[in-house]
């Protein structure tokens, strides 16, 4: 089949049905496509994708569940496959279903202060569309520019802006979600008290293991009047950490605090040039907002407990371009990273803010007994550590390393009274660690929850919970013919 | 600050009294036993267990037992100048959650399900669950603590929390407005904690620093007659669950006499809402949902979610 060519009607009876039910040429089936839809942003390979949807309707995701039920495939929903858990691999080749064509912000509806989208949305597109209206999405992850609202939904992603505003979660109001059946169901509703089970709080941060969300109200949060950013730098991470649980001890709420150490600093500054010392061993990026008289309230608050924790320098930016920069630093650190090496693993724990500076102390001894490098770039203020190891995985060995020191984190996280993922999720990456933190009747509950969705484990089977613990997703994978495993 | 140890034996004693077989129900503060509908048939009643059992004020974070009263938890949280996003109107902290009705001030506290970080449960089978965890942020595994908000203790019998605190304003101030359209005075104020409307009168709860509010009242004064008010106006029993828009046309929308919670959606009137008919699918999926963790309907009998 020479590629200018309209496909044709193809010959397989699964693929044929999908084309029928959408267009030839939004079902796909080439080596390049499904191998690029076998990956997402993380380190984790295994991943076998079947055929590649693009569907433009609800009607159409509903069309390819129940062809995918009738063939006994799996469905794996994919938004733009920048997840860090590996979300969105595709195991057993089940059909992939990416939301990309459904990209369109259907309502902005600014009286109930909200707006209905589809999932294919890109987080920045919907910020930008809301910015001259006075409003925006407040769940601002580092991957904004690309990620989209579904995998946020899925995710229950965060970014530097959930300190005060809280993750995806609390910007959620209401779904429409394709079952794996092939049913549509409402989740939620614009009341503030929806009637029924939260299964709209059930559905956020499942992972693409319930269903696929079509349509997502999200709330809209008015861009306030007035916005402080200030940078304060330190000559140990223990003080930089040591500020953080002192400002939110103290009830004050500010909008981010983000702190990098010195190996982030110098690569961001060598990257992009923010302005951020380099010869701080950690920097605090603080942003509060709100009214104008409260804010510089805050900022005292914040310089008085920063300075009491011996900040060598405390700088308060001047202008809109001097936030913007030091924003653009904190933005770019994971473009930063690529140029020290090859690869990198991006980790995600959470432990109480008093243990911050602890379980960092823990990271640096725990990576350098691995000889492996960390960075350091994190959303302080919720607890929530990145500690981000760097490698090149041509190297004989690296890989090992580096996932041995992850788990040495992991542990050390959970033993400071914290959870495996803040932002990330489970994905594959930590299935095999949630018997650490859960009881057998725990995940046994979990499990449940999913069935209540997908009794027959249908949607992202493989995922989240580890395998003795949803047999079900077994049976699923197992479903799939010998052949089609690539 | 720990108030209480031995928490698991505790809870292990009130999974002992729930036990594995007969219909039983937790009675909290029976400020809302009947919600949800009556009770059938002879449920034997159990206390789930009291006491706060860990507050880190520095942590935002309280561990408390799900038989406290409400009113014991906000008082240890006033004392460190914080307070949390349950209702402070006497009943039960686990009561509250199951209920999920959120307070007056929901704008300026946040929801319920927003503020419950881990639940602590005993299974329709008798076994102590543990879902979400003890941080601020978390998505590891399913949100069971979620699902367990607002269920009405259909699914399992809450037996301890984990809430996040919030810090209480540094000053708070309730104004009464007339001849003004509630919606205007949500837009010219930037984070009110409530804004109440009678059909008439409106009332506002101005929240934040001192000089913050100070600004605030002004430029409302600017554009409303205002005046002090000692507090909300008295609400009505029944409570309607609408879109912010419907609730800002209470007016047309609703029967009897009602005070609407501008901007957030609920209504209280002197009449009950009518029945809402539950999305079918949904409806389906909390079906099996009840099944699959209650499978003898034992937990709370005769109660629903959909009412
Ligand atoms: C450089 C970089 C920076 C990042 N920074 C952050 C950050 O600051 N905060 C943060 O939280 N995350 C961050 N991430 C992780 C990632 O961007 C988020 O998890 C994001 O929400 C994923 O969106 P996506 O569209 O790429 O989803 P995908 O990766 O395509 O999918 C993620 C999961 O969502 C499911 N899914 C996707 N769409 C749907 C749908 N419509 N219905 C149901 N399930 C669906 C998939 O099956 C999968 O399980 C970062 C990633 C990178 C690479």
């Amino acid at each position: 089949m020479s590629w200018f060519r309209r496909p044709s009607r193809p010959a397989d009876p699964l693929l044929a049905e999908l084309a029928d039910a959408l267009a030839p040429d939004r079902v796909r089936n080439d080596g390049a496509q499904r191998s690029l839809t076998s990956h997402d942003a993380s380190v984790f390979d295994g991943g076998v994708s079947g055929p590649v949807c693009f569907p433009t309707t609800t009607e159409e995701v509903q069309a390819i569940m129940r062809i995918a039920e009738r063939h006994g495939r799996a469905v794996v929903p994919r938004g733009a496959g920048t997840g860090l858990a590996g979300g969105a691999i595709p195991l057993g080749a089940p059909v992939v279903v990416c939301t990309g064509k459904m990209n369109n912000v259907i309502q902005i509806d600014l009286e109930n202060r909200i707006a209905w989208v589809e999932p294919g949305v890109i987080n920045l597109d919907l910020s930008k569309q809301l910015r001259p209206k006075g409003f925006h999405f407040a769940p601002d992850p580092s991957s904004q520019q690309v990620c989209t609202l579904g995998g946020n939904v899925a995710n229950n992603s965060g970014g530097p802006h959930c300190l005060a505003y809280g993750v995806t979660d609390a910007h959620v109001l209401a779904l429409e979600v394709v079952l794996p059946d092939g049913q549509v169901a409402r989740l939620g509703g614009l009341e503030d008290e929806p009637d029924g089970l939260d299964l709209r709080g059930a559905f956020v941060g499942s992972e693409g293991t319930l269903g696929i969300a079509t349509k997502i109200a999200v709330r809209l949060t008015p861009n306030p009047p007035a916005v402080r950013t200030m940078l304060l730098s330190f000559s140990s991470v223990r003080d930089a950490a040591q500020t953080v649980s002192d400002v939110i001890a103290a009830g004050v709420v500010p909008a981010a605090l983000e702190v990098m150490d010195q190996r982030m600093v110098t690569a961001i500054e060598a990257y992009v040039g923010a302005g951020y010392p380099t010869d701080a061993a950690a920097v605090l990026l603080a942003e509060v907002e709100g009214l104008e008289a409260g804010v510089d309230i805050d900022v005292a608050h914040i310089e008085r407990i920063g300075r009491a924790n011996h900040a060598t320098d405390v700088r308060l930016a001047g202008s809109d371009a001097e936030r913007a920069a030091l924003w653009k630093g904190r933005k770019t650190a994971f473009g930063a990273v690529a140029q020290i090496a090859p690869d990198y693993y991006l980790h995600d724990t959470v432990v109480p803010r008093a243990k911050l500076a602890d379980v960092l102390e823990q990271v640096y001894e725990i990576v350098d007994r691995h000889d492996v490098l960390v960075l350091n770039v994190f959303h302080a203020g919720d607890g929530n550590l990145h500690p981000l190891l760097v490698f090149d995985a041509r190297e004989e060995g690296t890989l090992e390393r580096v996932h041995a020191a992850g788990a040495e984190i992991l542990r050390a996280s959970l033993e400071a009274g914290g959870v495996l993922s803040g932002e990330h999720g489970i994905g594959v990456e930590k299935q095999q660690y949630m018997e650490e933190l859960f009881t057998a009747a725990d995940l046994d509950h979990q499990n449940r929850l999913r069935q209540a969705f997908d009794p027959a484990c249908r949607a992202n089977p493989g995922k989240v919970l580890p395998m003795g613990h949803s047999c079900a997703d077994i049976q699923a994978l197992r479903a799939v013919p010998t052949g089609v495993w690539g | 600050m720990s108030t209480l140890a031995s928490t698991d034996a505790t809870i292990a004693d009130f999974a002992a009294a729930v036990g594995e077989t007969e219909p039983v129900a937790v009675r909290g503060g029976g400020t809302r036993w009947r919600l949800g509908g009556a009770l059938t048939g002879s449920a034997r009643i159990v206390e789930a267990p009291k006491g706060i059992v860990d507050y880190q004020p520095a942590e935002m974070i309280v561990t408390v037992r799900a038989g406290t009263s409400t009113a014991d938890l906000h008082r240890a949280l006033a004392e460190h100048g914080q307070t949390c996003a349950l209702p402070e109107r006497g009943g039960t902290v686990g009561g509250a959650v199951v209920v999920g009705e959120n307070r007056l001030d929901r704008m300026g506290r946040g929801s319920v399900r927003d503020a419950v970080l881990q639940v602590r449960y005993v299974s329709a089978d008798g076994e102590v669950v543990t879902g979400g965890g003890p941080v601020v942020k978390n998505v590891t595994g399913f949100n069971i603590p979620k699902l367990m908000t607002g269920s009405l203790g259909t699914l399992g019998l809450l037996a301890e929390v984990v809430l996040r605190t919030n810090p209480a304003p540094p000053v708070q101030r309730w104004l009464r407005a007339e001849s003004v359209d509630p919606r205007d005075l949500r837009d010219i104020v930037l984070r009110p904690g409530a804004v109440l409307w009678d059909g008439t009168s409106s009332w506002i709860l101005v929240e934040g620093h001192a000089p913050d509010v100070d600004a605030e009242i002004e430029r409302l004064a600017a554009r409303a007659d205002i005046t002090t008010a000692a507090g909300p106006p008295e609400l009505p029993p029944h409570r309607w669950r609408l879109s912010p828009s419907d609730a800002s046309q209470a007016d047309r929308v609703v029967e009897g006499e009602f005070v609407a919670s501008i901007g957030v959606g609920t209504v209280w009137a002197t009449t009950a809402q009518p029945v809402r008919e539950p999305d079918p699918v949904a409806a389906q999926i909390a079906d099996r949902m009840k099944h699959l963790f209650d499978p003898t309907g034992r937990l709370n009998p005769g109660r629903s979610t959909w009412t």
